[in-house]
């Protein structure tokens, strides 16, 4: 085991790299690593210390809780991780049950269940902010030639629009997800399942005692990493209600930038310092699993 | 019969799938074709399509589109660049790191995942008042040093884990035949991990060309913008010409799409093992 280079961690081997103190392959390496070390240094490390230095003044807290639109952005926010990343999570497992189908057809379709993640957000979003247009949108358009009465005013309702955003989230990342999801359950050595048919096994119970074990680690790694990264999920929000109608949908994301763009600087920082005790246990879990 | 039950129930799903998936990239095509009545009319097909819309965007002649082609070459550009830079960047660290074992490269890596896992619009607030102080707001170099910032902890982890997996036995090999750290970069790392660096320049790439915030964010003279964030301008109107406005986002995703899908077989193994190690 490895761990963090202490200098005597290196075992002699005679013809390993650590075999002097200060080899030219260490200098090499260091060499090597510097370029990213110089841009961590300018473009993390020293934006974040000096973020949070600005965002050290308790006035900004009382000032942002005072901010009637920040009590709503943080409902909204946890409504987006908990309820939007485990629709999408589920939908994804079951999903990739489908597509490892052995079909010409299934193998098409997967193809082309690709693209929302492969195309960039902006059209695709706007698109479907048209479609959702009360007037001209082609979705109420269809209501009323179907049943004749007016669609819903999407957009211009905070639960409707926020779930509205949650969807565009979902349509956007869930091939994504469905794809690693596949990658799992290909893993799983075809046997299991024909002993499992065999012993006359259920679907259900192929899917309980042969599946689920072996996926069930990546299924949580993989909720936890779509959590961090909903947190910071600007484009679904801002590019669709643009965190209307009167600031109702917005999340800390989209609540942080507003500020920013409004040129207080101070309550950006510290509505991504209220998002922290969410974020950073969760990239501890993370870093946990992954860094070993 | 039961064979044909499975069939129907397979159907069951995937019709409502490939609905949920085309639907909004269709209507995106179906307005490009349409002109403005008839993309408002909601209709399914418009009864004359038309390429007009096509040759609006590419002959500029719309207010909003005065500058496409300087930005749609603002857009490339930018995404080379990215791609390049990250490959550089984090082909050097993965060697570094997995191959040289350079002292300190546990931890370098360390702070890599951490800022994979810092969600990109919390960074983009620290990161916009640094480029400030930079003196570097309105520049392209901002955002394409921004996108490597983003970009490389992931290319660096997704490098370091395969590089983890070629065997040891070639370095030294190469080592008792002489070799420099820098001849066996070049000529035994960098050739056996094509197939990985492939991918890895193609994320950075594809993440650089389709990035909204941040593009918004540093840039905003007409003619040093990316596309997108053109596109984000149609909005602000009152009267926006929605038909050019997905026309022009239509040319917009076509290139990602058409390198994902050239890339695809690199792009799934390298991104998928790297993602989530369970």
């Amino acid at each position: 085991m490895s761990t963090v280079a202490l200098p005597r961690a290196e075992p002699v081997s005679p013809t390993g790299p650590g075999k002097r103190r200060w080899s030219p392959w260490q200098t090499w390496g260091a060499l090597l690593l510097a370029p990213y070390v110089i841009i961590f240094a300018v473009f993390v490390l020293y934006p974040v210390t000096y973020g949070l230095w600005l965002a050290r003044h308790p006035e900004s807290y009382t000032q942002l809780f005072d901010d009637p639109v920040f009590g709503g952005a943080v409902v909204n926010t946890l409504i987006f991780i908990v309820v939007a990343i485990n629709l999408k999570m589920l939908a994804a497992l079951f999903l990739s049950g489908f597509f490892v189908t052995a079909r010409t057809w299934i193998k098409w379709l997967s193809v082309l269940f690709i693209l929302p993640w492969a195309v960039p957000s902006i059209p695709t979003i706007l698109s479907i902010r048209f479609m959702l247009n009360p007037e001209w949108g082609v979705i109420n358009q269809l209501i009323f030639r179907l049943t004749g009465e007016d669609g819903p005013n999407w957009l211009n309702d905070r639960w409707l629009a926020l779930s509205m955003a949650m969807l565009v989230h979902v349509w956007k990342s869930l091939p994504f997800w469905t794809m690693i999801l596949i990658a799992g359950r290909l893993a799983i050595p075809n046997e299991l399942y024909e002993a499992s048919s065999v012993d006359g096994a259920t679907a259900w119970q192929k899917f309980r005692f042969v599946t689920w074990p072996s996926v069930a680690t990546l299924y949580l790694t993989s909720t936890i990493l779509s959590m961090i990264w909903t947190l910071g999920d600007f484009n679904s929000v801002y590019l669709l209600t643009g965190g209307g109608p009167a600031d109702l949908t917005h999340i800390l994301a989209t609540l942080g930038i507003r500020y920013l763009r409004l040129d207080q600087v101070d309550l950006a920082m510290a509505t991504i310092v209220c998002a922290l005790p969410i974020v950073l246990p969760l990239v501890y879990f993370m870093m946990k699993r992954l860094s070993r | 019969m039961k064979r044909a039950l499975t069939e129907a129930r397979l159907l069951l799903i995937g019709i409502p799938v490939a609905i949920w998936t085309l639907l909004p990239i269709y209507h995106l095509f179906l307005f490009s074709i349409s002109t403005k009545d008839e993309a408002f009319s909601g209709r399914l097909w418009p009864e004359h399509p038309t390429l007009r819309n096509f040759s609006i965007v590419f002959h500029q002649e719309h207010y909003f589109l005065n500058h496409f082609w300087e930005q749609l070459w603002n857009s490339l550009v930018i995404a080379v660049a990215v791609g390049f830079l990250t490959l550089f960047i984090a082909a050097s660290a993965a060697f570094a790191i997995s191959r040289l074992k350079t002292r300190g490269g546990r931890t370098i890596l360390n702070f890599a995942l951490f800022t994979y896992f810092i969600p990109a619009a919390f960074l983009a607030v620290p990161m916009y008042k640094a480029m400030g102080t930079y003196g570097l707001l309105n520049h392209q170099s901002a955002l394409i040093l921004a996108m490597v910032t983003i970009a490389a902890p992931y290319a660096i982890w997704v490098l370091k884990q395969a590089s983890d997996k070629l065997p040891y036995e070639l370095d030294e090999a190469a080592k008792i035949d002489g070799a420099s750290p820098l001849q066996l970069f070049r000529l035994v790392y960098l050739p056996l991990m094509a197939p990985s660096l492939v991918a890895v320049g193609t994320y950075a790439l594809l993440l650089a060309w389709n990035e909204y915030l941040y593009a918004f964010l540093l840039l905003s003279k007409d003619t040093n913008i990316t596309l997108p964030v053109a596109l984000g301008h149609f909005l602000s109107a009152d009267d926006s010409p929605w038909e050019l406005l997905m026309t022009t986002g239509l040319i917009y995703a076509l290139p990602p799409a058409a390198i994902y899908y050239t890339f695809k077989r690199y792009m799934v193994s390298g991104l998928t093992s790297g993602a989530v190690k369970s």
